[in-house]
């Protein structure tokens, strides 16, 4: 598994306060990652670090083997849609894509032109002027158009409405099908993640809870409900994420690569949003931002 | 990079170009009109042997134009300054759309270097453009009044508005780099480029070059008054040196020997005594005048030193731009 990005002891420091600190993450290469985590954890500020926009404080990192924004090749090929999707005002969607064509050697222009047409973005009209759901995807076709290796995601359907985010991912998932691109997509909605993603990486306080395989993460986690018991006396084989008790049950959030032979538990599939629930709340350290924490929106 | 700074910049540089040929046609359209005038009042005055109403009948023509090509000249420095300037980069911070741009296919160091010296050009070009065509239609007032070193006369004529264009805009892309807000950063280059204008002016230009000390023997013509003055009720000749287009830094009169007390109030120059006396009694006294002056032929040269510190200075912020957008706009 080659990775696309590498980072060991990670930080950015805004005068006194660390935004990110000592992350160290990998993401492996022709995956659709998502990137999940509360508000604070530091998701934005990693993936601004990736693309060069911010540069890190400590600790180092890697993208596609190279310093990030490091030259012109290493900027080619990485694709970038940041939050809220900026755009230029002023300037028409055709102008967008002739500057995509003047800033970027690898430029497609007719699949450019193709989205544009296919998510019906009137190509004379100012971007100031666009929907939120025709803006990111004005963004999006930017990105896609530069043919990077990796496109990196900064919260792309926050702000959208739920058809226009379906639309979006829709839209970016057949962008992606036909090549190795590897996409990297933060968010804190699970369930838009769950739709896209095979790779989950879980981050809070600037710390790595869970990292693996989507399909792997929900064969590998189970819901078990039984009689009282103390968890100290589950085998060895079996972790436990979470447990909870009332005076007479007991319901563990367990991870085991083994199947449960144990009579006494009825054993249920976990979702994958009550799994990342479970892990942030383990990893939970004090929310230093005081915004709410992990969203749950369908 | 250029050709998207171009698709940028298009619509301000046509503005200004827009601005520049209405100001071209007016500027035509009367100025053959001045030389034609001037060669039939002024030129031909001393055949007529009355030139002041000649020079007075010439400068009052015109007078709305020429009010308003000073204030176009004045303001168009500043005006680059703010709307060329300021948002050049603060936008981009603003709005967020730098995320956009620079996770293109360019580095920031590029995207920084094209779009300073694309629209960094631009308003040295409009600046230059403007202040030749100014230059020109006002050489026969100019030509009359001989005051192209005075300080409101200076300033726009020549090369230096082109280097305070060069200023001013890199003071606005300073200022908004470091302010990361449009309005703001156009405020405060309004107000440090007329503060450094205006300062320069009293402060540094009179010592660009040393000037021309000059004593000579008191010119009678040139005296304006007489009388006497504390301490001690010594005599005092006032003196207005008629400049010729020079800058006079000051005039004094000082007696033979140099001193600047020149005595008593000569008899010739009493109450009850006439004109003619007391120029006889300030004759005999041999009195000299000192004049500290630059001559008007220094014109140029004080326009190219001007010009060159103003974009020296440019560049200098253009560096520092360099330098913050590398190290700190990340």
């Amino acid at each position: 598994m080659t990775a696309v990005l590498e980072t060991a002891g990670l930080g950015k420091r805004y005068g006194r306060h660390w935004a990110l600190r000592d992350c160290t993450v990998t993401i492996p290469a022709g995956k659709i990652v998502g990137l999940v985590g509360p508000n604070g954890a530091g998701k934005t500020t990693l993936l601004q670090l990736a693309v060069g926009l911010l540069a890190p404080s400590a600790g180092t990192i890697k993208v596609l083997g190279g310093r990030p924004a490091a030259d012109q090749a290493q900027l080619s090929r990485v694709g970038f849609v940041a939050q809220d999707t900026p755009v230029y005002p002023r300037l028409t969607v055709t102008k967008h894509l002739r500057m995509g064509a003047y800033l970027n050697p690898g430029w497609d222009g007719a699949l450019a032109a193709q989205r544009i047409e296919q998510f019906g973005l009137d190509p004379g009209q100012r971007a100031g002027s666009l929907s939120g759901g025709q803006r990111a995807q004005l963004a999006l076709t930017i990105a896609i158009a530069k043919r990077p290796d990796v496109l990196i995601l900064d919260e792309p359907v926050a702000s959208l409405d739920p058809l226009a985010r379906r639309e979006f991912l829709q839209g970016l998932m057949e962008a992606v099908a036909w090549n190795q691109t590897t996409v990297v997509l933060s968010s804190h909605l699970i369930a838009d993640l769950e739709r896209v993603c095979d790779y989950l990486i879980v981050l809070a306080a600037s710390h790595v809870q869970l990292t693996d395989v989507v399909d792997d993460l929900l064969a590998s986690h189970h819901r078990l409900t039984g009689a009282r018991r103390d968890p100290r006396t589950l085998p060895a084989d079996q972790e436990v994420i979470e447990a909870s008790h009332t005076d007479t049950q007991t319901t563990l959030l367990v991870r085991t690569r083994e199947p449960i032979l144990d009579p006494a538990w009825i054993v249920k599939p976990v979702s994958l949003e009550d799994m990342v629930l479970a892990y942030l709340r383990r990893g939970r350290q004090p929310n230093p931002t005081g915004r709410p924490e992990l969203g749950v929106l369908s | 990079m250029i050709r998207f700074t171009w698709l940028q910049f298009r619509a301000q540089a046509s503005v200004a170009a827009g601005a520049l040929a209405v100001l071209a046609v007016i500027l035509v359209v009367t100025g053959p009109q001045l030389v034609h005038l001037y060669g039939t009042t002024v030129a031909a005055c001393p055949a007529q042997h009355d030139c002041q109403s000649a020079v007075n009948a010439f400068t009052s023509q015109d007078s709305f134009v020429r009010s308003l090509v000073g204030l176009v000249m004045e303001a168009t420095p500043a005006l680059i300054g703010m709307f060329w300037g300021a948002p050049l980069i603060a936008r981009d911070l603003e709005t967020g759309t730098y995320r956009l741009a620079l996770t293109q296919s360019v580095t920031k160091r590029r995207w920084l270097a094209v779009k300073l010296a694309l629209a960094g050009l631009g308003s040295m070009a409009t600046a230059g453009l403007l202040s030749l065509m100014v230059t020109w239609w006002s050489s026969p007032f100019d030509r009359i009044s001989m005051d192209r070193l005075d300080i409101s006369t200076f300033s726009v004529r020549g090369i230096v508005p082109v280097g305070y264009a060069a200023f001013a805009f890199a003071l606005g892309v300073t200022a908004g780099l470091l302010i990361r807000r449009t309005v703001p950063a156009m405020a405060v280059t309004l107000a440090v480029f007329i503060g450094v204008l205006v300062g320069f002016a009293l402060r540094i230009r009179p010592h660009l070059i040393a000037p021309i000390r000059a004593v000579s023997a008191l010119n009678m013509s040139w005296v304006t008054s007489t009388g006497t003055r504390a301490p001690g009720n010594s005599f005092f000749v006032g003196l207005a040196p008629n400049s010729d287009g020079a800058w006079i830094y000051s005039s004094q009169v000082t007696t033979a020997a140099g001193r600047a007390n020149l005595g008593p109030l000569p008899r010739g120059c009493g109450s009850n005594t006439s004109y003619q006396q007391c120029v006889a009694a300030i004759t005999r006294m041999h009195l000299r005048q000192v004049v500290v002056y630059q001559p008007a032929s220094r014109f140029w040269e004080f326009q190219w030193y001007e010009t060159a510190i103003y974009v020296a200075l440019a560049l200098a912020l253009a560096g520092f731009c360099f330098w913050w957008v590398r190290r700190r706009l990340s």
